[in-house]
């Protein structure tokens, strides 16, 4: 296929496994702490990261020859800005409750690392084609952690997943109870610091 | 490298074309986004009265306004708990302190609960919700909250049913009519306490939210102490 020609898809892949943003470059642990506590929100979260990584890089991919490099930082985060805005009207408008839900921190999304980081290591030095599955690789990668982080706090400290309930009524009247720790801002920290751990030991990384 | 007249003209054309596409956003979305803050506005005055959607599990926009429309209608009362002519449209219960909007739940022409807005300080953000008090005018019949900006899974908890459930038939009145509120406890109530009446189950990990909900559901009731008290005596 023309269009993933072996780059485009090393590109694509690469900040899934082997450069992961979050458990290896280690950018956006803030929203991966903050929106974890349920698989849905941190599933909306990844598709708004997506959305504006994506979109993000292809408009200042294709911008980058005429952006101006002593403002290049402050055009980029214009576009971010901008993009972060209208996606959070859109969620506003059309899935109100999520809207709510994730309250302040589609807004942060502006704030993000990756963000700015594709734009400043990636798009500004690629076409926009790639630019535009970089953005899509790199949003992948993030919420993929988010996610997995998502699914051990919210199984662990409220006994369900995605909403539903899956540890049995049986067990919490034999003594079980959720650990109130995972819903806390320190049971993010460990559960992703084991994330971190087991990816990379996974991918074979080790740091001097 | 790019002279200063072009750095100019260039974030001046990029200003002026990312302004354009967000007014032009922001103006196409505002109908739809303030039809679906009423609409919630109106599912939560529903759902702190305890009423459910008949057909589903969810509200559709069609149902929350039928329902709304056939069984609620708002009042508004003044400092003294006379009720006046005006509608709960016309006034911010955040920002005027002298007419306060209630909802009345009707069935068959008759009061068959009332709603008030309250809000209030939590840990992070105000909260902003519904309570719904019995026609005893003492006894909660339910809460909800459509605004806020706890944590999830700690102060955000308040959304939670068992949390609002906690409130269903709690009285903030005690016997000599004083208006006494609703204590949220850290951790579960003692049912053998004599205060048991009053008091509901805190959110471990949540204290200052709870306090916080606490303070202002009292000084909310407070505001309707008059009207209350007009329908104690009806009662009498």
């Amino acid at each position: 296929m023309a269009f993933f020609d072996k780059k485009s898809r090393t590109v694509l892949t690469d900040p899934i496994m082997a450069s992961n943003p979050i458990s290896l470059q280690v950018l956006g642990i803030c929203s991966a702490l903050a929106v974890t506590v349920q698989v849905q929100t941190a599933f909306v979260m990844t598709l708004a990261v997506v959305a504006v990584l994506a979109s993000s890089n292809t408009i200042i991919s294709l911008l980058r020859k005429n952006i101006p490099s002593k403002v290049r930082i402050i055009v980029q985060l214009s576009v971010i800005a901008s993009l972060v805005i209208i996606i959070d009207q859109i969620l506003k408008a059309y899935m109100y409750d999520m809207s709510r839900q994730l309250s302040v921190f589609v807004a942060l999304i502006i704030t993000n690392c990756i963000v700015m980081g594709r734009a400043e290591a990636f798009a500004m030095q690629n076409g926009p084609k790639d630019s535009f599955i970089d953005g899509i690789g790199n949003g992948i990668g993030y919420g993929a952690i988010l996610i997995s982080v998502a699914f051990f706090r919210e199984l662990f400290g409220n006994g369900s997943i995605y909403g539903f309930q899956v540890v049995p009524d049986a067990l919490y009247q034999i003594g079980y109870s959720n650990m109130g720790l995972m819903v806390l801002a320190p049971g993010a920290f460990i559960i992703l610091g084991l994330i971190v751990w087991a990816h990379r030991i996974f991918a074979g990384i080790e740091e001097e | 490298m790019h002279s200063n007249k072009y750095t100019l003209i260039f974030t001046s054309i990029i200003t002026i074309f990312l302004g354009f596409i967000l007014s032009f956003a922001a103006t196409n979305l505002k109908p739809r986004q303030d039809i679906n803050i009423e609409i919630d506005m109106k599912k939560n005055i529903l759902s702190a009265l305890g009423i459910k959607p008949k057909k589903s599990k969810k509200w559709t926009v069609e149902e929350v306004q039928k329902v709304y429309e056939s069984a609620i209608s708002g009042i508004v009362v003044d400092k003294i708990g006379k009720k006046t002519d005006m509608d709960p449209k016309d006034i911010d219960p955040e920002k005027n302190m002298n007419f306060f909007p209630i909802y009345l739940h009707m069935v068959n022409q008759k009061v068959n609960g009332y709603v008030i807005p309250i809000s209030g300080k939590g840990l992070w953000s105000t909260l902003y919700g519904y309570f719904a008090i019995e026609t005893d005018c003492k006894t909660a019949k339910g809460i909800t909250f459509y605004k806020h900006g706890e944590t999830p899974g700690l102060g955000g908890e308040v959304e939670k049913s068992w949390f609002k459930n906690n409130f269903i038939g709690k009285k903030f009145v005690d016997d000599n009519n004083v208006l006494v509120g609703i204590e949220v406890l850290k951790g579960s109530v003692d049912e053998s306490s004599e205060e048991a009446y009053r008091q509901v189950d805190g959110i471990s990990g949540a204290t200052i939210t709870s306090k916080g909900l606490e303070v202002f559901l009292k000084t909310d009731l407070k505001k309707y102490e008059p009207y209350f008290k007009s329908k104690w005596d009806e009662v009498n």
